[in-house]
């Protein structure tokens, strides 16, 4: 039975695929931000991992399908910008200045919390490009001299958590100006802050898409400054 | 064949990104310079939107589930992080709030001055 689960092509993509399915039930369920589909989601594949004692390379065997489709559906987040051109030239000046000081916050505070738990360098570098999408703060990793493989695991652990406390952080600082809302999650949480952005609505989703590639290219430059500091 | 042909120009765009990605060297990734060509694209009205809105609603829609692999990842990565996890849990977590605060209020602010500033111009005249 494990050696039929480990060989098959299927597997991975059915059990992501379901436990995503089962996700969104029990959330329409219960309604509670926590129980975010994608967190159930990925907690139910590594427990069905665990339990049949598949390795994840076998898993990916068939889950990796899914991600391939990853930097399509990032180009198709164009889309939605285009969409909403007019408004961003509307606003051209709060985009750029909320994006830009999202990207100061972000280094800041990982300097100055890196300094306060005396972080090494390659620790520092490592978590410096933590809000951004994954391909980029992998590259921005390696090259800092970081150790990417945790930068990659900090990036999806902070694109989860966004998702997550969105509604809760919109809430206890006021935010309510749907652009707001859309630079914030993108900024903060990149792609997987951008599927949350899409629900709210359709501006908050095109400035969450807007918001991961300018954030992200900000970071490249921002984070090879940064890293000189520490 | 209407979604067909959306879904090949879809890939196609990712395609170029992937060469610009090889091209350039930069850490930028396929997925962002598609992300620009697409919106170019768009923009010049060399594609219509046309060409490709239902496919690419139905990608964008379906995007969450596409980061379950990467998250389930998180499993082999566990003996790297193990070293270090109370710092980054705690960094994580704080940093994640402030970007999402600060720029959600500084753009949220200079909107609203603009506003006002555009009000006042209204009353001058």
């Amino acid at each position: 039975m494990i050696a039929f689960l480990t060989d098959s092509v299927f597997f991975g993509a059915v059990i992501s695929l379901a436990a995503y399915e089962a996700g969104l039930l029990i959330r329409r369920r219960f309604k509670l931000a926590v129980l975010n589909p994608l967190l159930i989601a990925t907690v139910c594949v590594m427990v069905m991992l665990t339990l049949f004692k598949v390795e994840y390379r076998h898993y990916n065997e068939g889950a990796k399908y899914i991600s391939y489709l990853l930097t399509p559906a990032t180009v198709c987040l164009a889309v939605p910008l285009y969409q909403q051109l007019t408004l961003l030239r509307k606003n051209l000046k709060a985009v750029a200045g909320g994006i830009t000081a999202g990207v100061l916050a972000s280094l800041v505070s990982v300097f100055a919390l890196a300094k306060l738990f005396s972080l090494t360098h390659e620790q520092y570098v490592t978590l410096l490009p933590k809000s951004i999408t994954t391909a980029i703060g992998m590259g921005v990793s390696e090259e800092l001299g970081g150790i990417s493989t945790i930068t990659v695991a900090v990036i999806i652990v902070t694109g989860i958590l966004g998702n997550v406390i969105a509604e809760f952080v919109f809430k206890i600082f006021r935010i309510e100006e749907p652009i707001a809302k859309g630079l914030a999650l993108g900024t903060a949480s990149h792609a997987i802050g951008t599927a949350k952005a899409m629900e709210l609505g359709e501006v908050e989703g095109a400035m969450s898409s807007l918001a991961i590639a300018v954030a992200g290219l900000m970071t490249v430059i921002g984070a090879s400054l940064f890293a000189y500091l520490m | 064949m209407k979604y067909l042909r959306q879904f090949c120009i879809i890939l196609l765009i990712s395609f170029l990104g992937e060469l610009f990605h090889i091209l350039i060297p930069l850490p930028i990734p396929a997925s962002v310079y598609g992300l620009v060509l697409m919106l170019t694209a768009l923009c010049t009205g060399i594609l219509k939107l046309a060409q490709v809105r239902e496919t690419a609603d139905f990608l964008i829609e379906i995007m969450p589930v596409m980061f379950i692999p990467a998250a389930v990842g998180l499993l082999d990565s566990w003996t790297a992080l193990q070293p270090i996890w109370f710092p980054v849990v705690v960094i994580t977590i704080l940093t994640t709030v402030i970007v999402m605060a600060v720029t959600g209020r500084v753009t949220q602010y200079m909107i609203h001055r603009s506003r006002q500033q555009k009000s006042k111009g209204a009353d001058i005249q």
